[in-house]
């Protein structure tokens, strides 16, 4: 009988668990962000998501890449001296971020919300005049930074951010600035 | 010692501080800084300053490190914590830290441990990490807004940056999204939930909407969700009943927009000088509860 339960077994069809997607995995949100933007300026099509819970610590994110790309992508990090901690293949759905927008018009004013983060400007000036919402320690540093600027003088929240609040906050401002220039 | 609070001053080189502090003007005076009230945990210190002279507190206590968002000074305060065997607050409100999940569980443990165990308000980043943690249900206090509201009902998300579903219209799906979060135990034993309508809730049941006065160019302004939770602290830590400590706070914030009259451009410094008025108004109209339903 044995060789009818092994014929079975060969014609059991053998369920792929090839994932063309591979993932970059860093100690910090911050250099996820740098490393983002270097790869998005190389042309490289990639995606942040939320990592697989048993990666989780926090305040995580991850890079989705192609696995085609992986050599190329790891020459161009390593030049900028943002190799990852670890790269690891992709065998689960990975956690998309927020990517709807709401908006508030107050008159003068116009807010725009990403996720849990809130940014207010001048419709006249452009200027920014509040940020608000989210819970991460670079929030309030981020408002600091921001807040009295107008969108085309204020730095880029990616470009000093390090969490995921300061990442929705980026995404909120580029919807503003999108919005503002009509 | 009557109440701590807990969280992060946005600047590079701020030390661990653990002590008492003074409000003077638009800045916080503790161990020989100045730190400036514009949104985050000083704003909510501020709150509870100018609260706790309405209300009678004696001098309540922060845990305060700098973190602009590496992580750093979120670390050293839960390390602090996390080590602590002299302090025995009657009640701890944790505010902006770095979401840690292990971070957050070796502090819960070290407050588990006293006896009786603090009343525990979660805000902001450590809100995260506590749901994230599966220990939610050890909380009394959560104050979310609606769209935490929504990240607390969604089981899979470990930020709101992940929300999945309920991403617009949260204010009307409130009810729905707090029978979620209790259904999953992602929920503290209250919530203060923040919005358009205030929401008190207690053990799952909804006790209170606050809707009224209305003030809707609060809503962009950094800070009010802070001076709420520094309200609710410094109503708690006088003995307030939580659901009537909900209530009031609630209200108090309201009466804040109504006295300063805000635009969007306002800041949350310039709301402060408002808010003994507009406690002592939430006062003396806060309805009240049967301190058995708490």
């Amino acid at each position: 009988m044995k060789w009818i339960r092994a014929l079975f077994a060969r014609s059991t069809p053998v369920s792929s668990s090839m994932s063309e997607k591979g993932m970059l995995l860093y100690p910090s949100t911050g250099e996820v962000i740098r490393a983002e933007s270097i790869l998005r300026a190389a042309g490289i099509d990639i995606a942040v998501k939320g990592p697989p819970p048993n990666l989780r610590q926090g305040c995580d994110m991850v890079i989705e890449f192609p696995l085609v790309h992986e050599l190329r992508i790891s020459e161009i990090l390593e030049a900028a001296s943002l190799s990852p901690l670890r790269v690891v293949v992709v065998q689960d759905h990975l956690l998309e971020p927020v990517s709807l927008f709401h908006s508030k018009d107050f008159g003068d004013f116009l807010m725009v919300r990403a996720a849990n983060m809130k940014i207010t400007v001048d419709k006249h000036s452009h200027t920014i005049v509040n940020i608000s919402g989210g819970g991460c320690p670079d929030v309030p540093y981020l408002a600091h930074m921001l807040v009295g600027k107008t969108l085309d003088q204020a730095p880029e929240p990616r470009s000093l951010g390090q969490t995921l609040c300061g990442y929705a906050l980026q995404l909120a401002f580029q919807e503003v600035r999108r919005l503002c220039r009509g | 010692m009557s109440w701590l609070i807990v969280g992060t001053v946005p600047e590079k080189n701020v030390p661990l501080l653990w002590n008492t502090y003074t409000l003077q003007g638009e800045y916080l005076r503790i161990d020989n800084l100045q730190i400036p009230v514009n949104r985050g945990t000083p704003a909510l210190l501020a709150a509870m300053f100018l609260a706790g002279q309405v209300l009678g507190l004696e001098p309540v206590q922060t845990v305060l490190a700098g973190d602009i968002g590496t992580g750093e000074g979120s670390r050293a305060i839960y390390d602090a914590l996390a080590s602590d065997t002299d302090h025995c607050p009657r009640g701890v409100t944790f505010h902006y830290l770095m979401p840690d999940i292990q971070g957050h569980n070796a502090v819960l443990w070290n407050l588990e441990k006293r006896s009786p165990v603090p009343l525990l308000v979660a805000d902001a980043g450590f809100m995260y990490a506590a749901k994230m943690s599966g220990f939610a249900t050890h909380y009394d206090l959560f104050t979310p807004d609606a769209g935490e509201m929504a990240f607390l009902a969604d089981e899979k998300a470990p930020h709101p940056f992940y929300t999945r579903g309920f991403l617009l219209q949260e204010e009307e799906r409130v009810p729905e999204l707090i029978h979620a979060a209790y259904a999953q135990e992602n929920a503290a034993r209250h919530l203060l939930v923040k919005g358009a309508t205030d929401s008190v809730v207690a053990h799952g049941s909804l006790v209170a909407h606050i809707t009224q006065p209305s003030t809707p160019t609060m809503e962009p302004i950094g800070g009010t969700g802070d001076t709420l939770t520094g309200l609710v602290s410094a109503l708690l830590a006088s003995g307030t009943p939580m659901i009537q400590a909900c209530h009031c706070a609630a209200l108090a914030n309201r009466y804040l927009g109504v006295l300063a009259k805000p635009t969007p451009a306002t800041s949350v410094v310039e709301l402060l000088p408002f808010l003994p008025q507009a406690l002592e108004h939430a006062l003396r109209t806060a309805p009240a509860y049967d301190v058995s339903a708490t």
